[in-house]
C-alpha cells in the first residue's frame, strides 16, 4: 500500500506558514477564530482543467478540515477509514455464490485491475443505457458473474468494497467523462446543483460554491468535493458513501433527499466529480 | 414594489395544499401587507397584536433550531455564543441601517429588500419553495410572533 500522500505533508507546512498572516482577515469580536485552527485552504488546490469551472482554484475537501484531521488521513495507521479497506480486501477474495467465485476469480490483483477504474466513475453503461456509480458497478458483477446478492446501499460491505477499490486509484485525478450519452446526465445534475430545495431554501452553490471558506457556525464550509469518498467521518466514527452525504445536506435543509442511487443523486454525482476534475482521489479521507 | 403578496394568498395556497393532501395541520400566516417606504419594500405593520419582545428575540436568534441567525451572521455582544457564522454582514449596528419595517421584511422575506440571490432564508414564507420536508410542509421557519420578537431584538443592535 502506498503510504502517505506527499502533498498533505507539504500541505501542513504551508498552513502553519499561512496561519501568521492570515489573522489579519478575521472577524472581529466573539466570532474570531484562533488563528492556528482556521484552515487556511488557498493555493492547494488546481487550476481548474475546464474553463467553465465556477472556481478559480479547485480545492479538496481536506484543506478546509484541521491539521490534526489532515494529519490523520495522512498516515495510513492512523487513518481510521483502512479498517474499511481490510475489509475490502477480505470480501475481494472471499468467494460467494453458486459458482464459487470471487472478485478476484476474474481480477485478480485488485492493485493492478483496479488502479485508476475508480476515478472515471460515474461511467455510462451501455447495456442499462445509463450512468452507473461504483457502487452499482460492484452490485452488477454481485448479480452477474458472481451469483451473489447484492449489496444493499449503505451496508459495510458495499462501502469496504467501494472504499477499497477507489483506494486503488489513490493520488490519481479525477477523471469523469461528461461527453456524448453522459451530457444530459450532467446537465441535469447541474441543475440540481442549482436547485434551492427544502423550508431553508438553500442550494448546494449557497453553501459549496458562494461561501466556501466560511464558517456557518461552527462548521467550516468546503467546496464540496467528492474525491474523498467513502469519507471517515468523525463524527459518524464510520466510512459515509457520498448519496448518504448528499442525503444528509438535503435533510439539514429540511427537505426531502432523493434515494441514495436514484437517478438524480446518479446525476448530481456526475455534475459533482466534474466540478472537481483532476484532483486526486483520497478515498478513505477523513472529514468531521 | 415586487410582488406585492399578503398572506390572503398565501393562506389560499395553504388552502390548495391541504386539499391536495399535501399536509395535515393547517397552517395560515398572519396578515400582513408588503409597502414600499423609501423606495424598498417593507412590512411597517407588526404581524401579530402582541408587541415583539427583545428578550424572547434573542434567544430566537441564537437558537440553532429556530432562527438560528448566528448561523451566518456575527453579533458583538452575544458573547457567551462561541461560534458566530460568517456567511453574512454582522449584525452589528443594524438598527441604524434598517427602520422596523424593513427589518420585519427582510426576517419575512429578504429577497424583496435584497436581490433573489440572497441564501438568506426567509423565515415567513410557505410558498414557492422546493421538497419541503413532510414535518415542515405548510409551516414557515418562525411562527409570526418570533418574527415580532426577533425584530423587537434587532431594533436594539444600534
Amino acid at each position: 500500500m502506498v503510504r502517505p500522500l506527499p502533498l498533505a505533508f507539504t500541505a501542513l507546512a504551508l498552513v502553519v506558514l499561512a496561519g501568521a498572516p492570515h489573522a489579519q482577515d478575521m472577524p472581529p469580536g466573539p466570532a474570531a477564530k484562533e488563528a492556528s485552527e482556521r484552515p487556511a485552504w488557498q493555493a492547494h488546490g488546481l487550476k481548474p482543467q475546464n474553463p467553465n469551472s465556477p472556481f478559480d482554484e479547485v480545492v479538496s475537501g481536506l484543506y478546509f478540515r484541521s491539521k490534526e484531521t489532515q494529519e490523520m488521513q495522512a498516515d495510513d495507521f492512523n487513518n481510521p477509514g483502512f479498517l474499511a479497506v481490510e475489509q475490502g480486501e477480505e470480501l475481494w477474495s472471499k468467494v460467494d455464490g453458486a459458482p464459487g467465485k470471487s472478485c478476484a476469480s476474474c481480477h485478480n490483483e485488485a492493485s493492478t485491475s483496479m488502479k485508476g477504474v475508480a476515478a472515471a466513475y460515474p461511467k455510462w453503461n451501455e447495456k442499462l443505457g445509463k450512468p452507473i456509480n461504483l457502487e452499482q458497478r460492484i452490485n452488477i458483477c454481485r448479480s452477474g458473474a458472481v451469483k451473489a446478492e447484492p449489496w444493499a446501499f449503505g451496508s459495510s460491505e458495499l462501502t469496504a468494497m467501494t472504499t477499497y477499490i477507489r483506494t486503488q486509484s489513490r493520488g490519481m485525478p479525477v477523471a469523469v467523462k461528461v461527453e456524448g450519452p453522459m451530457t444530459p446526465w450532467f446537465e441535469r445534475g447541474q441543475s440540481l446543483y442549482y436547485q434551492r430545495n427544502g423550508q431553508l431554501d438553500l442550494a448546494c452553490a449557497s453553501c459549496h460554491e458562494k461561501n466556501h471558506g466560511k464558517y456557518l457556525r461552527a462548521d467550516f464550509l468546503s467546496q464540496g468535493q467528492s474525491n474523498g469518498f467513502p469519507v471517515y467521518r468523525l463524527r459518524d466514527q464510520r466510512l459515509v458513501p457520498l448519496h448518504e452525504r448528499m442525503e444528509g445536506c438535503m435533510q439539514d435543509v429540511r427537505a426531502t433527499p432523493f434515494q441514495p442511487l436514484s437517478d438524480e443523486f446518479l446525476a448530481l454525482e456526475t455534475y459533482v466529480a466534474w466540478r472537481g476534475l483532476g484532483l486526486p482521489v483520497e478515498t478513505p479521507a477523513v472529514r468531521n | 414594489m415586487r410582488r406585492p403578496i399578503t398572506a390572503f394568498a398565501l393562506a389560499g395556497l395553504c388552502v390548495l395544499a391541504t386539499a391536495a393532501g399535501a399536509e395535515t395541520a393547517s397552517t395560515r400566516l398572519a396578515h400582513f401587507k408588503i409597502v414600499a417606504v423609501d423606495g424598498s419594500d417593507a412590512i411597517p405593520k407588526p404581524l401579530t397584536d402582541k408587541p415583539g419582545d427583545a428578550a424572547a428575540g434573542v434567544k430566537v436568534v441564537v437558537n440553532r433550531r429556530q432562527g438560528n441567525c448566528l448561523g451566518c451572521h456575527q453579533v458583538s455582544s452575544l458573547t457567551a455564543e462561541s461560534f458566530h457564522g460568517e456567511i453574512g454582514p454582522s449584525l452589528d449596528g443594524v438598527a441604524g441601517r434598517w427602520d422596523a419595517a424593513h427589518l420585519r421584511m427582510i426576517v419575512v422575506n429578504p429577497k424583496h429588500v435584497f436581490t433573489e440571490a440572497t441564501v438568506m432564508p426567509a423565515f415567513y414564507r410557505i410558498e414557492g419553495l422546493h421538497r419541503v420536508r413532510s414535518e415542515f410542509q405548510g409551516k414557515p421557519i418562525l411562527t409570526a410572533q418570533q418574527v415580532e420578537d426577533v425584530v423587537a431584538y434587532l431594533t436594539t443592535l444600534k
